[in-house]
């Protein structure tokens, strides 16, 4: 088995399980590193693919390659995003339920935002 | 040997990837993924994609490690009711039939692929010249698909203007995170005196080599970021406030000079993002010089985060 197939059937499996975990696990935190993993899953696919383009003397297709660069790093920057929208509901109620019968409690921003920022 | 080499590297990453899912804390969790990343990084050398496998080194398992360990570790207190809102057993077995259906799809969808592989690659060799760059994965990046970096380079921009507005109204404008206090004559005070000239050093390095060789503006921003953040979180300089000008104006620098440049194509080789005959190799030189600093700059902030600490405390 080339060593393209062998990876894109893993990042097939790597897919599969980031999705399980997307649903699976209950934390937030949890939910995020499940999708990195997906996403990561179809990056490797993606390189993979690549791999199997190799001609002209190089190793792989360029084009996807440099895709995937550029997805990973807009991957990262989309982390980041859904980290900071995490923390901010942590410190707005002080809790990461995302239950729907989870008791709503009306926080009123200013007393404890000014609460949590450290002096 | 090479296959099984890299059967086992698969395994160990699929093993990495169901911890990352099913470990019990997500801090354990966090630090699984964080060395799936970096076996990740064996899979792109082994995929002859040396270019990916700098980035998922710096930025998958490096930068995303860092983040998610920060997020993990203020969260802390939170698990306990996370764990208690495990979805019913039906749901989980709902999901992994439904995860299942997915691999074994993909997995026909990689075996059933056309040979031979369609591929750039020939068009790729065959137009690197014009572009004076001697490695194709600058060329694709910065002539041939510059459109998508350009874009590429907004959407960071973006994504830290969103980071920024999810602190709370009294902090804007304010310092990101909570001030570092560390031994100023400990270890980490240490190294982060030692590192930072070494770091940037490297940086410069494998920025500057990219026009030729593996490396480029993105693996060599995150490698001057994270020194700036070893700094930051040794506590020997702090975060800036998002509102100085210097911040603001180095955000925009990098993505402005990469518009003017593919105005000045469209007025001048008949094409936005067009470089004129014989200009191409300098102009992408100017666009990565003016890229470089601008990454570092997001790439930090967006792991310092939302300000949270008011201009005038």
């Amino acid at each position: 088995m080339s060593g393209g197939t062998l990876f894109g059937l893993c990042a097939a499996v790597l897919v599969g399980v980031g999705m399980y975990g997307m649903v699976a696990n209950a934390h937030p935190l949890r939910k995020i590193v499940a999708f990195n993993i997906v996403g990561s899953g179809v990056f490797l696919m993606l390189g993979a693919i690549a791999r199997r383009g190799a001609a002209a003397g190089l190793g792989g297709d360029p084009v996807p390659q440099a895709l995937l660069i550029t997805g990973i790093v807009v991957a990262f920057s989309a982390t980041a995003l859904a980290v900071a929208v995490l923390l901010r509901l942590f410190d707005v109620t002080g809790s990461v339920t995302l239950s729907a019968d989870a008791p709503a409690k009306p926080v009123a921003e200013t007393p404890e935002t000014q609460a949590k920022v450290p002096q | 040997m090479t296959d099984v080499l890299n059967a086992g590297l698969a395994a160990l990453i699929v093993a990495l990837a169901i911890w990352a899912v099913f470990a019990r804390d997500a801090f354990a969790a966090v630090v699984g993924f964080i060395a799936y990343g970096l076996l990740l990084t064996l899979v792109w050398v082994q995929l002859q994609g040396v270019d990916v496998a700098l980035t998922e080194a710096a930025i998958g398992g490096g930068l995303t490690g860092a983040l998610l360990i920060g997020a993990a570790s203020r969260l802390r207190d939170t698990e306990a009711v996370a764990r208690a809102e495990r979805p019913r057993t039906l749901v989980r077995v709902a999901a992994a039939a439904l995860s299942a259906a997915v691999t074994a799809a993909l997995a026909i969808g990689v075996l059933m692929l056309p040979d031979p592989a369609p591929t750039l690659a020939p068009q790729t060799m065959a137009n690197i010249a014009a572009t004076g760059v001697g490695n194709p994965i600058t060329a694709v990046l910065l002539a041939f698909r510059a459109m998508d970096t350009l874009l590429e380079a907004i959407v960071l921009v973006f994504a830290l203007i969103g980071v920024w507005s999810l602190g709370p109204d009294q902090t804007w404008g304010g310092r990101p995170g909570l001030r570092h206090r560390a031994d100023p004559n400990g270890i980490l005070a240490y190294l982060a005196r030692v590192l930072p000239p070494i770091g940037i050093i490297v940086g410069t390095y494998i920025f500057w080599v990219g026009a030729d060789h593996p490396g480029g503006k993105f693996q060599g921003a995150t490698i001057v970021a994270a020194m700036w953040l070893l700094v930051i979180m040794a506590g020997l300089a702090d975060a800036p406030p998002i509102s100085r000008t210097w911040v603001r104006v180095g955000l925009a620098a990098g993505p402005l000079v990469f518009i003017a440049i593919g105005l000045m194509g469209a007025a001048t080789a008949g094409a936005f993002l067009a470089y004129p005959d014989g200009y191409a190799k300098p102009l992408i030189i100017v666009i990565e010089l003016a890229l470089m600093p601008t990454l570092a700059l997001i790439l930090a902030l967006l792991i310092a985060g939302a300000p949270r600490r008011p201009v005038q405390p």
